[in-house]
C-alpha cells in the first residue's frame, strides 16, 4: 500500500516545505534588521495587491509554466533536462526570425507562426543532446548544460552581427506592429478603467495554460505518454515491451525542448517585442524547481509557477522599498527550491511515519 | 541437558507497514542441521539477517549457547561464532582463494605472515572437513561449487560454530548439491550447528534433522524431519492442501511452430553466451530447457523475445523472423504470435509503479481494442479488460488500480500470465514461471501452462528448477555453457542423468561423478557470471 493518501502527497508535503522555507527566510530577514512580517506583506501587496502586480506575477509565471512543463516531461522519461535555458534562447531566435522576416497580416496568425517557430527551434536544440544520449551514451545532464553556453554564445554572435538593429545595442529591430501580441491591458480594459496598466502579462499566458492541459493529456491519455512513462520507470521493461529507447529519448527531449522554446512567445514576442541578449533571465533553471515542486504534474507545475512568479515579483518590490538587497531575494528563492526540491525527503519521512502510526492506531482500535 | 546452540525468543521486526517477523521463537540444538522453510516473503531472510546483525529486531532476545547475546552488527555475530553463507557469494573475483579467506580477518598490519598462517590453517580445515579447494586459484577461475566451499571455509576460519546457509543450492548442479550436503553432514559430525534456509522441500527432507516452517512472518511449526512429509510441510507453508504433482495428459504434438537453427548470441562484453544451438517446438507440446542459471538460457529467451541481437535462423510458423534491424523488437515478435513471460517479472514483465490495468496493456498497448483514437488510448476499455482477466486468473486483490508493486509475487506473475496467455499466442515463451511465487499460485500457473498446451499451442519453458521441468515438459533439452547438451523424454530420464548434462557431461564418467562434474565446470565455467 502507498503509505500516504494522495492529498497529503500532493498538497501537504509541498505546503510544509514551503512553510519551513518561509520560516528560515524570516530568520534571515530578521538577522539583517528588517521585520519579516512587514516584508511578507510588502511582497504580497507588490505581487498580488493590484492588477499591475498580478500582471507581473503572471508574466513571470508564464515563463515558468513553459520551462517547468519542459523539465517535467523529461522527468517522466527519467531524463534531467537542464538545458531549458539554452532551448528557450533558441526559441527566442525562432520567434525573432518568424516575426522579423514574415509579414504577418494579424497578430493571431503571427502567434501561431511564432509558437511553431519557437517550439521548432527549442526542439532542434534539445535534439542534439538527445541524439548523443540515445546513440552515443553521452550523459544528457552534461550535454544539455553545455548547450546552454553554446546557445548563449550563438545568440551573442547573431545579435552583434547578422540580426543586429542599427544603433549601439546588441538586439534585433523591433517586430512589426502586426506581430505585437495583445497584453492583458489591451484585453481587460473597459472604457476608462484600464486593468493591468503597464504590466507585461499577455495573451501567451493562456497559451501556457493550454500547454498544461495538452501535456496532461499527452502524459496520461496517449499511447506516447504511456510509453514515455514506461521507459522512465524501467528501461529494461520498456525494451521487453518493444518500446524503442532511442525513439523515447528523442521524442521526449524534443517535446521538452519545444516547450522550453515556447517560452519565447511570452518574453520575446509578448514583452520585449524584439530579441535582446539574456532575455531568458534564468527561467530555464527555475523550471527545474517548478517541476520538482509540482511533482512533474502539469497542474502542480501551474501552481508552482504562480508561486515562483509571486516570489519574483514580490522580491523585486522588496528590493525597491526596503533595505533588503536584491541578493536576499535570491536567497529566499533558493530556500524555497532547497526545501521543496532537494529536502523533500526531510518532510516526507516524518510525515509518512505519522500516517503510518495513525493507520496502526486505527487498525488496533 | 545441553543448552541450545541458538535460541531466539519472541523476535519481531517490521518494515513500515509490513510485519516481516512476528514473535518468532526457535531453538536449535548443537550438532544438528535445522531447516527453515517458507515461501518467498515469509520472513526467512529477515530472521537470518537479524541473527547476523544486519537488522535490529524491534523486540525479542537472542541466546547463543544459553547466553543472552546482543548482535548489533555482523562483527558481533562473527565473534559470537556465527558464520553466514549468502545466496550471492561475497567474494572478490580477482583475489585468490587464500586472500578471500583472510580478507577482513588479517591479524597484523603486514599481509605476508597472515597469509602464511592462514595457508596452514586452511589446509588443516580443508582436511578436517573434506572441503577441497585450491588456495592459490583466483575466484574468477573456479566453479560455483568451489566458490561456495570458499565461503564455508571463510566462516570456519573465523571460528564459526554455527553456520547459516541461505538457499545454497540455487546455483548448483544436482551433483554439486549432493556434494554440499555431504560436507554439511561432515560438519555436523564434527559438532557444528547448521541452519539451512531453503524453499525446496526435498532438500529439507534429505538433509535436516528438524525443520521450522515460516508463513507470513510467523513460525507456524517446528517438527522433526523424520516425523513429517513433503505434503505436510507444503500444507504448513501455504496454510491449505496443495497439489504437488501436475495433472496432465500425454502431449499430441502437431507441426513445428518454432524452429531454431544455429543460434548464436554475443553479449555486450563480447562474450559468446549462446553457442550455436538448434531445436524445434511443435504445436501442442512443452519443450523444457533445463540448466543451471547463467548458461545462456536468459539470452536465448531475450533473442526470441526480440530485445537482444543474435545470429542464426529462427522460423515461426514456417516464416523466418528478423533477428536484427527495425523488425526485430518485442513489438514485431508479438505481431508474429509470440508471447513472452519473461524470467524477471519485476525488471521486465511489469512496470512496478504502473497500476495493474496499465500493466495489462503493457507490450500490447498498440492493440486496436485498447485505442480510443489514433492518438488516445482507451483507458476505460483497458480497465474493463483487466477486471475480467483478474477474475479469470484469480488475481488477488482484484483491484485494477493497485500498483503492480503492491501485489504478491504470485499475483504479479498471474497478471503477466493473464496478459500473455489471453492474447492467444501461437508460441509462448516462459522463463522461470514460478520463481518467487507461492506454492498455492504455482499450482495454478502450472495448470494454465498445461491447458494452453492442450489448446494446441507451442510452449518453450525455461526453468532452473529441475522438478518443474520434469513435471511440466513433454521434452527436455539441457543447456550448458551456451550449448544444448542433449534432449531427453522425461519418462526416459532421471535427475541424475539430467544433472550430469547440466554440468556438460554427456556420458557416464569412469571416475566419481562429483570429480567429473567439478573438472568440467572449472574448465568451462571459468570467469562466468552467475546472475
Amino acid at each position: 500500500m502507498d503509505v500516504m493518501p494522495k492529498w497529503a502527497e500532493v498538497v501537504l508535503v509541498p505546503l510544509i516545505s514551503l512553510v519551513l522555507a518561509a520560516i528560515l527566510s524570516a530568520l534571515v530577514i530578521l538577522a539583517i534588521g528588517e521585520n519579516p512580517w512587514d516584508a511578507l506583506m510588502l511582497m504580497i501587496d507588490g505581487a498580488l495587491g493590484s492588477t499591475y502586480g498580478w500582471g507581473y506575477t503572471l508574466y513571470y509565471a508564464t515563463n515558468f509554466i513553459f520551462t517547468g512543463l519542459a523539465v517535467a516531461i523529461a522527468f517522466h522519461a527519467r531524463m534531467f533536462n537542464i538545458g531549458g535555458e539554452g532551448q528557450a534562447v533558441l526559441g527566442g531566435l525562432g520567434v525573432a526570425l518568424v516575426c522579423l522576416y514574415i509579414p504577418w497580416p494579424h497578430w493571431s496568425l503571427a502567434l501561431v507562426g511564432a509558437t511553431l517557430g519557437a517550439a521548432l527551434f527549442g526542439a532542434a536544440w534539445a535534439a542534439i543532446p538527445a541524439y548523443l544520449q540515445a546513440k552515443r551514451g553521452s550523459h544528457i545532464v552534461i550535454t544539455t548544460i553545455m548547450f546552454n553556453f553554446i546557445a548563449a554564445a550563438l545568440l551573442n554572435y547573431l545579435l552583434i552581427g547578422a540580426l543586429k538593429a542599427d544603433g549601439m545595442e546588441p538586439a534585433t529591430p523591433k517586430f512589426a506592429e502586426s506581430a505585437h501580441l495583445p497584453s492583458f491591458q489591451d484585453m481587460f480594459s473597459f472604457g476608462e478603467t484600464a486593468l493591468f496598466r503597464g504590466a507585461p502579462a499577455n495573451i501567451s499566458f493562456f497559451v501556457a495554460v493550454l500547454a498544461c492541459v495538452a501535456v496532461w493529456a499527452l502524459i496520461w491519455k496517449t499511447r506516447l505518454g504511456y510509453e514515455i512513462r514506461a521507459f522512465g520507470h524501467s528501461e529494461s521493461a520498456a525494451k521487453y515491451a518493444g518500446i524503442s529507447p532511442t525513439k523515447i529519448i528523442m521524442v521526449a527531449m524534443m517535446i521538452s525542448g519545444g516547450l522550453a522554446g515556447m517560452m519565447a512567445i511570452n518574453n520575446v514576442m509578448g514583452e520585449a517585442e524584439r530579441l535582446v541578449l539574456n532575455a531568458v533571465e534564468g527561467a530555464g533553471f527555475i523550471g527545474i524547481a517548478v517541476a520538482l515542486m509540482g511533482r512533474s504534474h502539469p497542474f502542480g507545475v501551474f501552481l508552482a509557477a504562480i508561486l515562483f512568479g509571486f516570489l519574483y515579483q514580490g522580491g523585486a518590490e522588496l528590493a525597491l522599498w526596503t533595505s533588503i538587497p536584491r541578493e536576499l531575494i535570491v536567497v529566499i528563492q533558493a530556500l524555497v527550491i532547497l526545501f521543496t526540491g532537494a529536502l523533500d525527503q526531510m518532510v516526507r519521512g516524518p510525515l509518512e511515519k505519522m500516517f503510518l502510526a495513525a493507520r496502526r492506531n486505527k487498525a488496533e482500535a | 541437558m545441553t543448552a541450545p546452540a541458538i535460541e531466539l525468543k519472541g523476535i519481531s521486526k517490521a518494515f513500515g507497514p509490513v510485519q516481516a517477523n512476528k514473535d518468532i521463537s526457535i531453538r536449535v540444538m548443537p550438532g544438528t542441521i535445522h531447516g527453515i522453510i517458507g515461501e518467498n516473503g515469509a520472513g526467512k531472510s529477515t530472521l537470518m539477517s537479524i541473527l547476523f546483525g544486519f537488522y535490529k529486531a524491534d523486540k525479542g532476545e537472542i541466546y547463543i549457547s544459553g547466553n543472552l547475546t546482543a548482535i548489533p552488527d555482523s562483527q558481533a555475530a562473527i565473534s559470537a561464532g556465527i558464520g553466514m553463507v549468502f545466496q550471492h557469494f561475497k567474494l572478490v573475483e580477482n583475489f585468490t582463494v587464500l586472500e578471500n579467506v583472510v580478507l577482513g580477518a588479517e591479524d597484523s598490519a603486514m599481509l605476508k605472515p597472515s597469509l602464511a598462517r592462514a595457508r596452514k590453517e586452511l589446509k588443516a580445515l580443508a582436511e578436517e572437513y573434506g572441503l577441497n579447494v585450491e588456495p592459490d586459484a583466483l575466484i574468477q577461475d573456479i566453479g560455483v561449487g568451489m566458490q561456495q566451499r570458499v565461503e564455508i571455509l571463510k566462516a570456519l576460519y573465523r571460528k564459526a560454530e554455527i553456520l547459516i546457509l541461505d538457499e545454497p543450492t540455487g546455483v548448483l548442479t544436482p551433483a554439486e548439491a549432493d556434494q554440499l550436503f555431504r560436507i554439511l553432514e561432515r560438519l555436523k559430525a564434527e559438532g557444528k550447528t547448521i541452519i539451512l534456509i531453503t524453499h525446496k522441500l526435498r532438500e529439507i527432507m534429505d538433509a535436516t534433522d528438524t525443520v521450522s516452517v515460516m508463513r507470513r512472518g510467523e513460525m507456524t511449526a517446528t517438527v522433526k524431519t523424520a516425523e513429517t512429509s513433503p505434503q505436510e510441510l507444503a500444507e504448513l507453508m501455504v496454510g491449505r492442501k496443495v497439489l504437488l504433482q501436475v495433472d496432465k495428459e500425454v502431449a499430441t504434438p502437431g507441426a513445428n511452430v518454432l524452429e531454431v537453427k544455429d543460434l548464436r548470441v554475443v553479449d555486450d562484453k563480447g562474450v559468446e553466451r549462446v553457442k550455436g544451438i538448434s531445436f524445434n517446438v511443435a504445436a501442442g507440446e512443452i519443450l523444457g530447457i533445463a540448466g543451471v542459471a547463467g548458461n545462456g538460457q536468459s539470452e536465448l529467451l531475450e533473442v526470441l523475445g526480440g530485445y537482444e541481437n543474435g545470429t542464426g535462423t529462427i522460423i515461426v510458423n514456417g516464416t523466418e523472423i528478423d533477428l536484427t534491424g527495425a523488425h526485430s523488437d518485442g513489438q514485431s515478435r508479438r505481431d508474429r504470435g509470440i508471447a513472452h513471460v519473461p524470467e524477471d517479472r519485476q525488471r521486465e514483465g511489469l512496470i512496478m509503479d504502473y497500476a495493474a490495468w496499465e500493466n495489462t496493456a503493457f507490450g500490447y498497448h498498440h492493440d486496436d481494442k485498447y485505442q480510443r483514437s489514433r492518438l488516445f488510448m482507451d483507458n476505460g476499455a483497458i480497465q474493463q479488460d483487466t477486471v475480467e482477466k483478474m477474475e479469470r486468473f484469480d488475481v488477488r486483490p482484484p483491484n485494477p488500480k493497485l500498483s503492480a508493486k503492491n501485489f504478491s509475487g504470485g499475483n504479479q506473475q498471474k497478471i503477466v500470465l493473464a496478459r500473455e496467455i489471453e492474447r492467444n499466442p501461437d508460441l509462448l515463451l516462459v522463463g522461470q514461471p514460478t520463481r518467487g511465487v507461492d506454492i498455492g499460485a504455482i499450482e495454478f500457473i502450472h495448470q494454465q501452462i498445461v491447458s494452453l498446451r492442450d489448446q494446441g499451442k507451442a510452449i518453450l519453458l525455461v526453468s532452473v528448477e529441475l522438478e518443474e521441468i520434469l513435471s511440466l515438459a513433454d521434452r527436455v533439452a539441457v543447456m550448458f555453457d551456451g550449448k544444448i547438451m542433449g534432449e531427453r523424454l522425461p519418462s526416459e530420464t532421471n535427475e541424475q542423468e539430467l544433472g550430469l548434462l547440466m554440468a556438460g557431461i554427456t556420458e557416464m564418467p569412469d571416475k566419481p561423478i562429483i570429480e567429473a562434474v567439478e573438472e568440467n565446470l572449472a574448465h568451462a565455467g571459468a570467469g562466468k557470471e552467475v546472475h
